[in-house]
């Protein structure tokens, strides 16, 4: 033992499992962030080679709207990316999601077929949003006859009702949603299901409740009433746009509200004739919870947003509606973090034809009766089991919004995959978690030479690439003409290229190290060390740069022959592989790792189950 | 070795030094050699050892021969000086460069080839002259370019990797340099930069001849079972004599040793070398012990490293020559050639 080793500890971390798929799951941070697990990293290197269909495949699999999801989604997934953590901005992860669906090939040979012979299973799904969709998907290949229930005219829930077609075109909806109802699912459109103990009643195996959160939120103050003919409440009327009933609004529009849906409001304004449209906020602008792409968005067409403007009152004269007034306030901030709005005193009165609330939204229930086994907690939500999704009512279901609040597309799809499963098993008479199946993980060398990987490895230095817009002439005067042009097939091969890879893991092979220290000098983030273990929050501190993520796993081996351990920070691997071509004994390599989450229809599942055991 | 470019990107939490450059600053070029070549590593404590020391890169020279080794300062520090020079000749250009600017810190390496065979000569002189310049030899007993015979510092008992004997003794270059009045002598491992780290910064702050021995294994020749230099056994016969610190100047001494004694040696600079021994037998201010040390431990099998021999008071080369402070190049021409009337002068005096 060498003279630096005098200090080593044989005691400290246990060696990383990496065994265990959740391991290295987590270092794929998009895909873990993901709540429908989509394989990222996987489908953007498939738009690099240019594959569209299979990138697009590939996230049907996962998130069944990729055309949807590729213009409207959250993406939970971009701030977690590893590039955001390099001082930089995170891969547009979104928006090549949309090239995979924009330039796809013909796939209608690749969707799965449901069987000519059922299986006699008969499950009613309410509400024709993403989360029943994703149910109907997944069940229909497997024999299963869906009925699906929907109050309005046609099929998407909020994503044909609450997002404008300037962000979302119709044409990619009707195709997405028209591959799931094309299997053959029984549809009964605009009928309201009024109550479910009737629909009980009915034959069926199971139900999935998917009826997301309907209810607008109101503001009780002075005017309310007098004014209602000018107050429209935000979901209802972006709903009233989208089966055009509403196709015109006041030249001056007042809309009340900080979220996306605020943001939605504003912009359909000004395209239906408004013309000085302005967002009021209560809180200030910081704590806004639009996503801040579609604040940029709303900005961009010269929308004004004022924060800090609380509602006081509706001003009505002669039975119209006059105008707004807002107490101006302050943001203070208590030690543990709380937030209260002081008024300053101030007030302020905007003139207006029309105020547009969109001030949140709830859940309603009335049509489900009290009595009939599901269990309600004390903000009337349903008790519905995180794992199953199953309601205290044996066979009846809940996903999306209505499972547990407003969330997102992306989380529906998530529930809808997990309620499946759990219907599956349901109708089959088995435990809907002891039998459930696990997620399914494989590793895979990337080696092909010496200095040849499977996968690019080479490290791009671009920043983000910006979307091209459509023209403002355009877009601010048709409804239906779409903002984002999206990439095309150039910019989105550079955009991809931005990918860490972040599923081609750093495999540490303890028996073949022989501590050169070879990796340790080339990484071009310091993330590899090899010292004495230690307990973690002992070990941290000491490495080459102290490892503060703590979100981020240290990858710890068994201890060496000289009674070091190697210890690699996760944190800001860039997993461009240098460290394997670095070591002269193979003792790291570079392998793909492959996570399926689990769906009910395996045989739905053909891209990610081909890298599977 | 790798056909990628190093990625620019750089952990946002990376230590900066005093200068606010980052160790990633003082890289040079990705390295060719073979994967896992000790080289590397000497070249990652170099550069680990200018980032500690401040280093700006542009006070320092990098001289080499020809070698695998000769090829590593492409490699570090690439907004320094450099010259890569004719084999076996890195002594001889170290010497011009230091009498003719004295105020640069001259790193000399070199391999057991460029040093102990074709190099041999230039090697001992250079040594004698007390150039102040650090030599480094990263000694890996082979000749790895062209493939794999044995060098002249490899061990007698230390076969090829196709099991031939090798038929001639070794030199020992520490036992050789302190012979020839070296005033501070290491020897490193490649693999070992706790060690290696101190050793590389004390030696760019000693003033005078600092040579250092890294043994520095060649994955791809030596580094089999029956080889004394491979990482293998470099590990398991490694003596350190040693443990060193450097105290850089205005810094407060907090390094505590519980046993042994611990040997303060100030520098020219202020900064300070803090020795603790960890042998009871050495003693690294007097050669006849360190000779005697290295060719008992020697006989042994074991490999001694650390500090060996330092002379705290050694005087190099421009202190015997008593050379100006001012080199040439700084001096003003109207002063280097005063012109036709200052020549008539002095000729009259020989009339």
């Amino acid at each position: 033992m060498s003279s630096s080793d005098v200090a080593v500890k044989s005691r400290g971390m246990r060696p990383t499992d990496i065994s265990d798929p959740a391991y290295f799951h987590k270092v794929v941070d998009c895909q873990w962030a993901c709540p429908a697990h989509t394989p990222v990293p996987e489908y953007i290197r498939l738009i690099a080679q240019k594959r569209f269909t299979e990138a697009y495949m590939l996230n049907w699999e996962s998130n069944v709207f990729p055309g949807v999801l590729g213009r409207t989604c959250d993406r939970p997934c971009e701030p977690a990316c590893r590039r955001g953590r390099l001082q930089e901005k995170p891969v547009a992860i979104c928006r090549l999601k949309r090239v995979a669906a924009d330039y796809r090939g013909d796939v209608s040979d690749l969707l799965p077929k449901a069987p000519k012979k059922k299986n006699g299973k008969r499950v009613a799904l309410l509400g024709a949003g993403p989360a029943s969709l994703v149910v109907a998907r997944d069940l229909m290949p497997l024999g299963y006859t869906c009925v699906l229930f929907e109050k309005d005219p046609r099929g998407g829930g909020l994503m044909r009702t609450n997002i404008p077609p300037f962000r979302l075109p119709e044409k990619v909806l009707d195709e997405e949603v028209g591959y799931i109802v094309d299997m053959g699912v029984e549809t009964r459109f605009g009928e309201e299901v009024t109550s479910l103990k009737a629909l009980l009643d009915e034959e069926f195996d199971a139900v999935f409740v998917g009826t997301g959160a309907p209810r607008g939120k109101d503001l009780n103050i002075p005017g309310r009433d007098e004014a209602d003919a000018n107050i429209h409440i935000g979901i209802d009327w972006l709903t009233s746009i989208a089966f055009e009933h509403t196709k015109k609004v006041g030249k001056r529009v007042v809309v009340i509200g900080g979220g996306n849906t605020a943001m939605d409001c504003c912009r359909s304004a000004l395209r239906l004739g408004g013309k000085d449209v302005r967002v009021t906020v209560r809180s200030p602008r910081a704590d806004m919870k639009a996503s801040d792409w579609e604040i940029e968005d709303a900005e961009h067409e010269g929308i004004p947003i004022f924060d800090n403007h609380q509602p006081k009152e509706f001003i009505v004269e002669n039975g119209k509606l006059k105008g707004m007034k807002f107490a101006l306030v302050e943001a203070e901030y208590s030690d543990d973090g709380k937030r209260t709005l002081v008024p300053t005193g101030e007030e302020v009165v905007f003139e207006c034809d029309d105020v547009l609330m969109a001030i949140g939204q709830d859940n309603a229930f009335p049509w489900i009766e009290r009595d009939i086994g599901i269990d309600f907690n004390e903000w009337e939500m349903p008790d519905v089991d995180k794992t199953t999704m199953m309601s205290t009512r044996p066979g009846v279901f809940f996903g999306g919004d209505a499972a547990w609040g407003p969330e997102n597309i992306i989380w529906a799809v998530a529930h809808g995959h997990q309620a499946a499963i759990s219907i599956g098993l349901f109708c089959h008479g088995k435990d809907l978690k002891a039998e459930r199946p696990a997620p399914g993980a494989s590793l895979v060398s990337q080696k092909m030479g010496i200095h040849e990987w499977a996968y690019d490895n080479d490290y791009s230095e671009d920043g983000r690439f910006v979307v091209p817009h459509q023209d403002q002439k355009i877009t601010l005067k048709d409804l239906k003409a779409e903002v984002e042009l999206g990439f095309d097939d150039e910019l989105a091969y550079l955009e991809a290229e931005r990918c860490l890879n972040c599923d081609i893991q750093t495999v540490f092979i303890r028996d073949l190290c022989i501590e050169c220290d070879a990796c340790v000098d080339i990484c071009p983030v310091d993330c590899i060390n090899f010292t004495g273990n230690g307990e973690e929050q002992d070990l941290r501190p000491r490495l080459r740069v102290p490892a503060s993520n703590l979100s981020q796993d240290i990858y710890v081996s068994d201890v060496l022959k000289t009674g070091r351990i190697m210890a690699k920070d996760e944190d800001l691997c860039l997993h461009c592989g240098l460290c394997a071509e670095r070591c002269p004994t193979g003792a790291w390599d570079m392998q793909q790792f492959t996570y399926v989450e689990r769906q009910a229809n395996p045989a739905g599942q053909p891209n990610c189950m081909a890298y599977i055991k | 070795m790798t056909y990628m470019k190093k990625p620019s990107v750089r952990h946002p939490d990376l230590p900066k030094n005093e200068l606010g450059l980052t160790r990633r600053d003082y890289e040079g070029l990705v390295s060719t050699l073979c994967a896992g070549c000790g080289h590397d590593s000497i070249s990652a404590a170099i550069i680990e050892a200018c980032f500690e020391l401040d280093l700006p890169a542009h006070r320092l020279a990098k001289l080499s021969g020809i070698g695998c080794s000769s090829k590593t300062p492409t490699y570090f520090l690439n907004r320094s000086h450099g010259f890569n020079s004719v084999h076996g000749r890195m002594p001889s250009i170290a010497t011009g460069a230091n009498l003719a600017n004295r105020d640069l810190i001259y790193l000399g390496v070199s391999g057991d080839g460029d040093t102990a065979s074709i190099g041999l000569g230039q090697f001992c002189h250079a040594v004698r002259r007390r150039i102040n310049m650090v030599y480094i030899v990263e000694n890996n007993g082979t000749y790895g370019l062209t493939k794999g015979q044995f060098s002249a510092t490899n061990d007698k008992v230390s076969q090829s990797k196709k099991g031939e004997a090798n038929l001639f003794e070794a030199f020992d270059l520490c036992t050789l340099a302190i012979q020839l009045g070296a005033g501070f002598v290491g020897r490193g491992f490649s693999g070992d930069k706790g060690q290696l780290v101190p050793l590389i910064k004390a030696a760019l702050r000693y003033n005078g001849f600092a040579f250092l021995d890294i043994i520095s294994p060649c994955v791809t020749f030596n580094d089999h079972e029956a080889s004394t230099k491979s990482y293998g056994y470099v590990r398991a016969h490694n003596e350190a004599m040693d443990r060193l610190d450097f105290v850089p100047k205005l810094q407060e001494i907090t390094a505590q040793y519980e046993e042994g004694e611990t040997t303060s040696v100030p520098m020219h600079d202020g900064s300070m070398m803090r020795l603790h021994k960890l042998d009871k037998d050495y003693d690294p201010r007097d050669a006849d012990n360190a000779l005697a040390i290295l060719r008992k431990r020697y006989e042994r099998g074991q490999v001694v490293t650390g500090l060996l021999y330092v002379d705290d008071d050694e005087a190099d080369l421009h202190e015997l020559l008593n050379t100006t402070k001012e080199p040439m190049n700084a001096v003003p021409m109207s002063e280097l050639c005063p012109g036709s009337g200052e020549l008539e002068k002095i000729n009259k005096d020989f009339r």
